[in-house]
């Protein structure tokens, strides 16, 4: 695996870089603490505060999971529906191109205020955000079937349901692949938004709370955990992606 | 299984202008028929609506099997890309087509038909993993999988290397023996070699071409088969040699 090796120590190098560059900017310029923070003392709000952040992040991470769960099952759900029933499509699909630009982060004040600070608003946020990227990806590959496959279709006596079942469901797996990419992104998004709008637990939380109180190194800290926790999902999403693949297509 | 004979008559119309002036053709049951003319001059779209495919051209005319009963029921096709499930494997290729209608797959079937045209080992391999020429005859295991009277070819040979493509026309020929095949093909050698009957395609209609003696799959180097050859490339419109040179 000299392959894995070669990347492993390619990260590790950009990420040295990274952080040199960060530490000689604060040293050379001289800006106080609590406006940037060198990476020794982030390193070291995260040890001090580890159990806090874990606390939060744990929160927020059950947050993301289920808003995720939720979004992904009913983007799943309205794009078969939608490829089953003339009906359906012919009532929605103006509801699903409209949705894709009204920016459904600006409704998280509106959902808290409807929902209240707690778990709910956090996951109908996540879910909204999370729902329309999967529905909409996944029903325009599934409606985009090869010419010929339709054609096999028909001449084999296929009705909607089975040639959904064995045809398109098949051919849009990357349709689902690409949906899931934009959902992990937009997923970690919307619970810091959620948070930040009204909460009394979680990393956007904390971050807040921190930011009131000077504690800049808490700060980064809590966005390096965000950002681990993003890492994660992208990292299930691409083995994902990479199984799919050779499931499907090879 | 009685394969039927097809008439078909009228005129093809293109979505935009006339594709073909008119025609009164009988496939004949249980025989090779070709038609034979160049790309774009409405032999695919005649083939789809033989098979009840969609179609942007149009028939002003009439389809009708000689036994009066429908024709879209009975027919498979077989198609120049393969138009095989990337996502499955060539067994489960085989059998789409009854699973696609509900019915059970009957896996000693697909697998004999395997055996038939030459993959006894590769019915777990998955298209990508297949040669060209392997996936045609994947693609050809599936059309014969369904058991229908009526078989339409639609160029299914001409992305194959010259060798395979040969080889493919054989088992082709043989598999496909006792049903009503109708081949549409841009080659003369292609239809010299497999036609029971063959008709050039033309803006101007469909005209019966005279074909050697022999049986099909004709000899492509015998003297007789040679001569139709130069004779059809004139009639589809290529000048005499002495003039193209």
């Amino acid at each position: 695996m000299a392959h894995v090796g070669h990347r492993l120590w390619r990260g590790a190098v950009c990420f040295a870089l990274a952080l040199a560059i960060w530490q000689l900017v604060v040293t050379l310029s001289g800006v106080p603490r609590f406006i940037l923070p060198g990476p020794w003392l982030v390193v070291q709000a995260l040890g001090v505060n580890a159990a806090l952040l874990w606390q939060n992040a744990l929160w927020s991470a059950g947050n993301l999971a289920l808003g995720l769960g939720v979004g992904i099952f009913l983007g799943i759900e309205t794009a078969m529906l939608l490829t089953l029933s003339r009906r359906a499509r012919w009532l929605l699909r103006p509801m699903l191109v409209v949705a894709q630009a009204v920016p459904v982060f600006a409704l998280a004040p509106v959902i808290t205020l409807w929902l209240g600070y707690g778990m709910p608003s956090k996951i109908v946020t996540i879910a909204l955000v999370t729902y329309f990227p999967i529905a909409s990806a996944l029903f325009d590959r599934l409606m985009a079937l090869p010419a010929g496959l339709s054609d096999l279709s028909r001449l084999s006596g296929a009705n909607r349901w089975r040639e959904t079942l064995l045809l398109r469901l098949p051919h849009a797996v990357p349709g689902l692949i690409s949906g899931l990419r934009l959902a992990v992104v937009y997923g970690p998004l919307a619970v810091l938004i959620g948070e930040w709008v009204g909460s009394s637990r979680g990393l956007g939380h904390l971050m807040l709370m921190a930011n009131g109180r000077g504690q800049t190194a808490l700060m980064f800290a809590a966005l390096i955990v965000l950002a681990a926790l993003s890492l994660l999902l992208w990292t299930a999403v691409e083995v994902l992606a990479r199984w799919a693949a050779r499931r499907y297509y090879l | 299984m009685t394969a039927p004979a097809i008439h078909l008559s009228g005129a093809l119309q293109g979505a935009a202008a006339p594709l073909i002036d008119r025609f009164d053709i009988t496939f004949r049951a249980g025989q090779w028929n070709v038609l034979l003319g160049p790309s774009g001059v409405g032999k695919t779209s005649l083939l789809r609506l033989l098979a009840g495919l969609p179609s942007a051209a149009r028939l002003n005319g009439r389809i009708a099997a000689d036994d009066d009963r429908p024709l879209a029921p009975r027919v498979a096709l077989m198609a120049q890309d393969d138009q095989l499930l990337p996502w499955a494997s060539a067994m489960e290729n085989v059998t789409i087509p009854a699973r696609l209608r509900g019915a059970r797959a009957v896996p000693d079937r697909a697998t004999a038909l395997l055996v038939d045209v030459g993959l006894a080992a590769e019915g777990g391999r998955k298209p990508a993993e297949l040669s060209a020429g392997q996936r045609q005859r994947v693609a050809l295991a599936r059309t014969l999988y369904e058991d229908r009277p009526v078989v339409l070819l639609d160029e299914p040979f001409s992305a194959l290397d010259v060798v395979t493509r040969l080889k493919m026309q054989d088992l082709a020929a043989r598999l496909l023996c006792g049903r009503t095949v109708v081949l549409i093909t841009h080659d003369p050698a292609e239809a010299l070699r497999l036609a029971d009957h063959a008709w050039v395609v033309s803006r101007q209609g469909i005209t019966p071409c005279s074909l050697p003696e022999a049986r099909p799959p004709r000899e492509i180097d015998a003297p007789e088969t040679l001569a139709a050859q130069a004779d059809l490339l004139r009639r589809m419109g290529l000048a005499a040699p002495a003039q193209v040179a």
